[in-house]
């Protein structure tokens, strides 16, 4: 997701839109990214933490969580 | 005379440009590409704006990790100058030679035009050749375009005097400060959303501004 200092005009977008459609109360919208990666169990925590810091994830400009389901 | 590269990756569109761009400025461009470990002996290398690997996951995220950008962050390291434009400027920060990032512009359009630019400072490798101050046109194209970084990194460049480029009037992007193009400590890596090499002609652009760019490194290399 990109930090909550950085401005997300895409997500403003969505949100503009969402009024179009009649809906209101959606104060705001931001936009981020979902990755799903199939790994063996031998791809430990850190290394999904790795691969989500070092590639999928610019650390300057987004936050990112690691959510492991099976 | 001084050797130029310019990396060609999948998705390049202005390699070529800026090829004729260090050919014009009086130097020899070399063509590099993305996929070998080899600068074949250049003196200076260029990575042109485009749309590197299609922009996949981030612009320049996947460029930054192309076999040649590994020769080029060793080479950086040891004091060899390197110029991103555009898509070559988020390259750059994508592999952390440069600070900060750049972001979807501000009002969402890509845009294309004629842009005010201020030389804000002539310390470094690739803006020598300019006055300090001087007011120049150069053409930006791009969609991701608005520089952020965090305060403390802005305050680093700004108090260094690393911010070199910066829009004149209206702020086209959203850019943090108005920055167009900031540069690395030691002024030899330098990055710029806007490109010169298109202006390094009256007959296809709309003057000759960019020019000194690729002159700057010229003289550089000459006097080393």
């Amino acid at each position: 997701m990109p930090k909550p200092e950085i401005l997300d005009p895409q997500g403003q977008a969505v949100a503009g839109a969402l009024g179009r459609l009649g809906i209101a109360g959606v104060a705001d919208v931001r936009q981020g990214k979902h990755f799903e990666l199939e790994v063996d169990d031998a791809v430990d925590d850190e290394t999904l933490h790795r691969i989500a810091g070092q590639l999928l994830a610019n650390p300057v400009i987004e936050d990112w969580t690691v959510t492991r389901t099976s | 005379m001084t050797r130029i590269g310019v990396i060609t990756f999948p998705g390049s569109l202005d390699d070529v440009d800026a090829a004729r761009a260090v050919r014009l400025a009086g130097g020899e461009s070399v063509a590099l590409w993305h996929g070998e470990h080899d600068l074949r002996g250049v003196d200076a290398v260029i990575v042109p704006g485009g749309f590197s690997y299609g922009d996949y996951l981030r612009a320049g995220a996947i460029a930054s990790l192309a076999p040649i950008m590994s020769e080029v962050l060793a080479a950086a390291r040891g004091g060899m100058p390197v110029l991103g434009i555009c898509n070559g400027f988020q390259i750059l920060c994508e592999a952390g030679l440069l600070p900060g990032a750049l972001v979807r512009n501000a009002g969402l359009h890509f845009l294309c035009r004629d842009q005010r630019l201020v030389v804000e400072s002539t310390a470094s490798t690739w803006t020598s050749g300019y006055s300090a101050g001087a007011e120049i046109v150069i053409p930006i194209k791009h969609a991701e375009g608005r520089y952020v970084a965090d305060a403390d990194t802005l305050a680093r460049l700004e108090g260094e005097g690393r911010v070199l480029f910066r829009y004149a009037g209206e702020n086209p992007n959203g850019s943090l400060s108005g920055i167009a193009g900031i540069g690395s400590a030691d002024g030899r890596v330098v990055g710029l959303m806007p490109h010169p090499e298109h202006a390094v002609e009256s007959l296809t652009g709309p003057g000759t501004d960019g020019l000194a760019v690729f002159s700057s490194v010229l003289a550089a290399a000459a006097a080393a």
